[in-house]
């Protein structure tokens, strides 16, 4: 028999104004980024509840990574201050809770960076593959 | 024991019942047990001198009732409020969340309130009657003579560790004014924060496993007052108990810790309504924690008007993946 090999679902919530016009790039300049990202896009980093991070785990996600404007270039001047705050609360209640510091990640984006996007990308999936499965956030109801 | 007596407290409200001051009062009455004291409202100075109860397990902060009982009231309500309770009374002050002008607050010193389960432990099981004076006097259906304790061995951890004695808020104060204490309430934090991630999923892992989702948490917290709750959601899907190894209890307890975050005086509320004894104030004092070492000192509620550090920022604050390396250089 086969063994398949382990690939993570990464979820990547991207802004609308700034990395996600850096993912488009990344794909217009035909930079590799692993198919495992899948991305959303939000209007702002800001959008993104805690609870839109913690609900991607519990449905089977192994990282999530947010990735918004650079601190002062946000398209509503604010929103990604307010990110700052409220992800580095959660990562360390994370932590606290005893789950993997690496399953999470901020990363600050440009629409010009398209090469950091993709290379932000593979260097997250790498990690996460390392951790291997989420097993600390599943719900086995979630499970297909 | 309480400093201030029962009757100093319904002699005070009877006579703000006299001269039309008031025409409710918010206080404890007698639950099921009488170390169960539950929260009433009473409308004459008859059912206080009946009902009304204070000694030391009234631990019910009435800052939250106040939201709903103020809407419709006619003429003021007095409600009685220990230290911490006034905190929670000033943070909903500051979110509008009830009209100051119906409320005549009563501040009432508090000596710290008894842990039933602490009580359960000396004694044992099958607790028939406490009576509450210089000892608590505790007869249990296994003995007849009552077995003395001493208050102060059995005080609820957060009484133990309370962060204030002074009312930051009050129409009038019976009894004395008492002062902010320093206290070692983030030791419990530091304890699991120096754990392995292993340790500390496991400790949750225990802790929040059994927990039953009554919402009992969310319903005593006075700074979770949103009229829908994000929980009670039925198309989510898993909105019900968890299978125990599961991650929907810890997502609870993480946003509804999280939703109070910036807003939690740390009065202590969720620890001391959970049915389950789960250490919950542990979750809230985290983010309080991080919060002072991040942004500043802050004690939400000390002030009507201040601005949480979650509704705040500076264009100089840590990055997120920064928030460990701060932890481990403290190390």
């Amino acid at each position: 028999m086969q063994v398949k090999e382990y690939r993570p679902l990464i979820v990547a919530f991207c802004c609308n104004w700034c990395s996600y016009a850096g993912a488009d790039l990344a794909g217009n300049n035909r930079a590799d980024y692993p198919a495992e990202v899948k991305i959303i896009r939000v209007p702002c980093s800001c959008r993104v509840n805690p609870m839109f991070i913690l609900k991607a785990f519990q449905r089977g996600a192994d990282g999530v990574i947010l990735c918004g404007c650079h601190p002062g270039d946000c398209h509503y001047t604010s929103g990604n201050y307010y990110t700052r705050r409220r992800m580095a609360m959660l990562f360390s209640m994370l932590d606290y809770l005893g789950i993997e510091r690496e399953r999470t990640r901020v990363e600050w984006v440009s629409a010009a960076e398209g090469a950091k996007f993709a290379a932000t990308m593979n260097d997250f999936v790498k990690k996460v593959t390392e951790l291997g499965e989420n097993k600390r956030l599943e719900d086995l109801r979630c499970k297909k | 024991m309480q400093k201030v007596t029962r009757e100093q407290l319904i002699e005070r409200a009877a006579a703000l019942f006299a001269d039309g001051t008031v025409s409710s009062v918010l206080g404890w009455k007698r639950g099921e047990f009488d170390y169960d004291i539950t929260p009433a409202v009473f409308e004459s100075a008859e059912e206080l001198e009946k009902e009304f109860v204070w000694n030391d397990f009234c631990g019910a902060n009435f800052s939250k009732y106040l939201v709903s009982k103020t809407v419709k009231a006619e003429e003021k309500i007095l409600v009685f409020l220990k230290p911490c309770d006034t905190y929670s009374f000033n943070q909903l002050l500051t979110e509008h969340r009830f009209d100051r002008e119906k409320v005549y607050a009563v501040g009432i010193p508090c000596e710290g309130m008894a842990d039933i389960e602490k009580i359960k432990k000396i004694t044992g099981e099958g607790i028939a009657k406490i009576e509450c004076g210089e000892k608590l006097a505790v007869t249990t259906i296994y003995n007849d003579a009552p077995v003395p304790v001493d208050p102060s061995d059995v005080l609820a951890e957060r009484c133990a560790n309370c962060k204030s004695k002074k009312h930051v808020a009050y129409d009038e104060l019976i009894g004395d004014e008492g002062e902010v204490v320093s206290s070692a309430r983030f030791d419990e934090v530091e304890k699991l924060e120096a754990m392995t991630p292993d340790e500390r999923f496991a400790f949750w892992q225990g802790e929040l496993s059994r927990c039953i989702r009554c919402n009992a948490c969310r319903d005593a917290c006075p700074a979770c007052t949103c009229e829908v709750c994000v929980f009670n959601n039925p198309r989510s899907g898993v909105e019900n108990k968890a299978p125990a190894n599961s991650f929907e209890e810890k997502m609870f307890h993480i946003i509804r810790a999280f939703h109070v975050a910036g807003r939690c005086t740390d009065c202590g509320e969720c620890s001391r309504v959970c049915p389950q004894n789960i250490p919950l104030h542990l979750l809230n004092r985290k983010f309080i924690k991080d919060m002072n070492e991040c942004y500043g000192e802050y004690q939400a509620g000390e002030e009507v008007g201040t601005k949480a550090p979650l509704v705040d920022y500076t264009t100089e604050d840590l990055e997120p993946g920064e928030v460990f390396d701060r932890r481990d250089t403290d190390a």
